[in-house]
Order: structure tokens, then sequence, then C-alpha cells
């Protein structure tokens, strides 16, 4: 069960031009939840953040952040809220420490305890040594970096991040999502990720919300999308030997052809938790020696692919 | 409203615009040329070009108010210097309010959607009305400001340059205050409007001064119209010009207000 919801979009319908970025949208994400937003480029991940963000206003529905609407008080919810776009925020003609300085200021921070936590951060995120230059001459990555720095920089209740790592190289990347592990962790932050990057939301998120054409076509923790949409194979280790045999006695018992794989193991699909036993006594009656019994979890990129489509589901594999 | 956000946007702005060239050398380029350099060349004429070369000035005398045609030295060369410095390139003042706050209109809001910027100004606390307020104050303050340095320094290379000879101070006149401290500041603020809302419509920069830039057309009809001595704005005529000219600035910055706000430009966020 979600916990009480922070973030909420009630049948939520936005449309641009005769474009439906989100059509009848509800989710709920609860306060210190991790939730991914995942989805291909035009599933609607950023107008969710920009309508939580007060940027947008729904056509139809409800959004709320803590019980507010965004579009009504969105000082409040912006106050609350710390929202990474997936283009760098930071102005070039500014150096880094005037950046911060700004957001602390138009946060309403207290000047002493923004210099303070803006030093803070610039030296976690690699920065200090080019606080005082400006900006135009960063890299994108080290732009993306501080721009990670200036939303953490107000300690947001609420973290909406929109693809937070698609702009930097593998080892910043590597970086920016152990700082948002971190983050994460604390039980107080709610976080939401909008990403492609499906290993990211594997590392990251507590559940998991798959986007398309603007609708939710599925939403559960990685392993509960993985049971659900794309169980996995089962693998039974019955030695060289026996392979050949045993494929013969599951292609009696199971729907989809078993394949027989190096190592003397034998791969079937579409078998259900509660099946297994029923298969390993067919096997053990028919003289083959089931060594070990193994089921492969599919990653969430497998089962992200799955649910799009892109490739055949289980019962379609030939 | 929160001051301190609109002060901080009014800040962080500043530093951005002082921070491009393309915004910095014309903002002090135009100024110095036209209120520094050019009337500093017509004060010095005089003493170093005949008159002859000066033209017939006898046709600009017939636009000038009777009372002021006693005061004028019999000099043709010092004639022509006075009556140009004096009256017909006094509209020049009105160049720099206006051209500053459609170069500071046009950066403050195109150039941050031209940087990408605008998105995170938005994903602040600002409220809408906050941000337009920035925005504009952004403009037409440092253009006013400016706009009154220049028109002072106008005044006093003009007092310098033909004062002595002609034993007393020049300017300002009575339409020179006027044009300064009421035609300027409105011009300033009726150009900011239109920019504004331009700007608002606008990808990028260039866009924007290219949209923006007719909105100088009225005062360089005037300034040149003035200068080629076909016309002669009196105290009233320029108190009127600035009555229009505040007009439309209220009408162009109420709607340019309604179009700096989340509703407008959230949807053009790319």
């Amino acid at each position: 069960m979600t916990p009480a919801p922070v973030l909420r979009l009630d049948g939520v319908t936005r449309r641009f031009g005769r474009v439906v970025a989100l059509d009848d949208l509800t989710l709920e994400v609860g306060t210190g939840e991790v939730v991914g937003l995942l989805g291909h480029n035009g599933a609607g991940k950023t107008t969710t953040v920009r309508l939580l963000a007060g940027l947008l206003g729904p056509d139809a529905g409800l959004v709320r952040v803590g019980g507010l609407d965004p579009v009504v008080d969105g000082a409040a919810v912006r106050q609350r809220l710390g929202v990474l776009p997936a283009r760098p925020i930071v102005d070039d003609r500014l150096t880094g420490t005037q950046n911060l300085a700004f957001a602390a200021a138009v946060f309403g921070m207290a000047p002493d305890v923004a210099r303070d936590r803006a030093e803070e951060l610039l030296a976690a995120f690699g920065l200090a040594a080019r606080a005082d230059e400006r900006v135009g001459g960063y890299s994108t990555g080290l732009r993306q970096r501080l721009s990670l720095a200036r939303v953490l920089l107000t300690e947001p209740e609420v973290l909406l991040l929109d693809e937070p790592t698609a702009a930097l190289d593998p080892v910043a990347a590597r970086q920016v999502i152990s700082t948002l592990a971190v983050l994460a962790s604390r039980s107080d932050r709610t976080v939401v990720v909008c990403t492609h990057d499906l290993a990211e939301a594997e590392a990251l998120c507590d559940r998991v919300i798959v986007l398309a054409n603007g609708r939710s076509i599925a939403e559960g923790s990685p392993a509960e999308l993985a049971a659900a949409h794309r169980p996995g194979e089962l693998h039974f280790d019955v030695g060289a030997a026996q392979a050949g045999h045993a494929a013969e006695v599951l292609a009696r018992l199971v729907s989809g052809a078993p394949r027989v794989l190096a190592g003397g193991r034998v791969s079937v699909t579409g078998v259900g938790h509660d099946e297994v036993p029923q298969l390993v006594r067919h096997l053990v009656a028919a003289d083959v020696p089931v060594h070990e019994a193994v089921r492969s979890r599919p990653s969430l990129e497998e089962v992200y692919l799955a649910l799009h489509g892109a490739i055949p589901s289980e019962g379609e594999r030939p | 409203m929160r001051w301190s956000r609109v002060l901080a946007v009014v800040r962080r702005d500043l530093t951005v615009a002082l921070g491009s060239k393309a915004i910095v050398l014309p903002a002090v380029i135009v100024p110095l040329l036209l209120l520094v350099v050019l009337p500093t060349a017509i004060g010095l004429a005089p003493r170093y070009v005949d008159a002859d070369a000066l033209g017939d000035v006898e046709q600009l005398l017939v636009l000038l108010p009777a009372e002021v045609l006693g005061t004028l030295p019999e000099d043709p060369a010092l004639l022509g210097a006075v009556v140009t410095l004096t009256y017909l390139l006094t509209p020049l003042i009105l160049l720099v309010p206006v051209m500053l706050s459609t170069v500071l209109a046009a950066d403050g809001i195109a150039g941050e959607q031209e940087r990408g910027t605008l998105e995170g100004l938005l994903l602040t606390p600002l409220s809408d009305r906050e941000l337009a307020t920035a925005k504009l104050l952004t403009a037409w303050v440092p253009a006013v400001v400016i706009g009154l340095l220049g028109a002072a320094l106008y005044a006093m290379v003009t007092n310098l340059t033909l004062g002595r000879q002609m034993g007393e101070w020049l300017l300002p006149t009575t339409e020179f205050m006027v044009l300064a401290v009421w035609t300027g500041p409105t011009f300033g603020a009726a150009a900011l409007g239109a920019v504004s809302l331009v700007s608002v419509r606008s990808r990028t920069t260039q866009d924007a001064f290219q949209l923006g830039g007719f909105v100088v057309l009225p005062v360089v009809a005037m300034v040149v119209g003035q200068g080629a001595g076909l016309l002669l704005l009196s105290v009233w005529a320029l108190v009127g010009a600035g009555m229009v000219a505040a007009g439309a600035a209220v009408l162009l910055l109420v709607a340019a207000t309604r179009s700096l706000s989340r509703p407008r430009l959230g949807p053009r966020l790319g």
C-alpha cells in the first residue's frame, strides 16, 4: 500500500493543441517513496513533472502536491519541490557560486546558511575549484552537476528529477546515482525520477510507473512488474546426458517449447511458481536427475521492452 | 509580493546582462557617441570650422519660439551650434531609454528562453507577478537611470563647449527637462511593454530585437524630424507625446505582465 500521498494526479489529461500528452493519468507517490517514471520520449514524463511543479495546468483532472494545487498555490508548492529538468538550469553568464546564491536568495534561505550549504555541495560534486568560473566554460556534465547542486541547495522535501544523468559521462552518472541513492534513503524525502536508464531506475526506485502515450500501462516494484509481465525463464540443471530427454518430458507439460542450453540445462518459459514442484516430480519420475531449478529474473529493461512490445512476450516467443 | 525575491531576480538579471558584450557595448557606445561625442564635435565646431561650411541656419530659426530669437548669437557658426545642440538634437536623449529598455527586455525574456534558463526560473517559488515585476524593472530602471545620466552628460557637454562663448548655461531648457524626466521614461516604458510582449513569443534574442526594433522608429522619426528642422516640439507637445506613450505603456505593460506568467510561458518550454 502506498504511504500517504504527497504527489497525486487523478484522471489528469493535458493536451498541446491536438497532441494528448497525458490521457486520464492517475498516479500517487507516497512520502518517502522513490518512484521511477519510465517511458519513451513523448510518453508524458516531462509533462507530469511540469504539472506537479505548476508550470502547466491540467485540461482535466486533479493535481495535488502535499494537498495543494500547484496552479493555485504555486509558490508554496515550488518552495517544497526541488525540480531538475532535463536541460541544465544554471546560467552560463554567472559563476557556479552566483548561480547557487541566486537560488538561495529566491528560495529565501538565510545567507550564511546558504553559503555553507553551497560550499558543501560544490565540494561534494567536485566543483569547488571552479566555483568562481563562469558556467559558460563548464562541460555539459559539470553544468548538470551544478544544476543538481542548485536543486539540492534548498533541501527540498520532494525531488522531481527529469533525466538526471542523461548528459553525464559514466563516471559522473555513477556519482550522481550514488548521491541520489543516499538522498533517496532518507525516509522523509520523496523522489520521482524520470528516466530512460532502466538500470538507474532499478538501482534507485522502490516502485516504477511505466507511461506510454500519456497513460500508465504498468506500475509496481521492479520485481512485481517482472512477475506480472515477464516471469522469466526457469532453468533445470539436469546434466548434459539427460538434457534432451528432459526437454521431451517438459515439452508435454508446458505450453512453450523447452530449450536445451549449454552446460546440461533446459529452459522453459511461462511456468508459474506453483507449477515448479510438479515439473520436478515429472522429471524425476522420468529418471531425469534434477540437480537444480533456478528462475532467472529478467531485468527491468526486459520488462520494459516487453511492455512496449519491442520484444515478444513469453507466450509469443517461438 | 515578496520584494526580496524580486530584487534577487533583478540583481541576477543585471549581472547576466553585464556579462554580455552584446549588451554592454551598445549600452556604453551608443550613449557615448550620441550624447557625448556628437555634441562635443558640434559644440567645438564654431571654433575650428568656417561658418560657411555649416550651411544656412536661417531656415532653422523660423522653427524657434519668438522669445528665444533675441537671445541667440549673431555669429552664424555659433548660432548654428547653439540651435542644433539646444533645440534640434535634444530628442537624441530619448533614444537611450528606448534602446536600453529594448535591449534589456529582449535579453531578459527572449534571452532567458534562448539560454534554456527560463524553466529553472519558473521552477522557483517566484509568483507570476513577482516574475513579471522583476523582469520589467530590470529593463526599465537601468534604462531610465542611464537615460538621465546621458541627458546630464549631453547638457554638460553643451554647456562646456558653448556656455563660455554664450556667457550662460544653455541647458537644461524646460523642453530638455520635460524630454529627460517625462518623455524619455514614458517612451522607455512603452518600448519595454512592446518588446516584452514580442520577447515572450520569440525563441531567440535576435528575433526579439528584429521585431522589437519597430518600437524605436517613432523616436527615430522624432529625432530626424527635429534634427532636419522639419518640426520643433514644444513643451506641451512633449508633455502630450509623453502622455500618449504613458497610456500605451500602461496597456502594453499590463499585457506583458499577463504574458510573463506560467500559464503562457509553461506551454512554450521546449
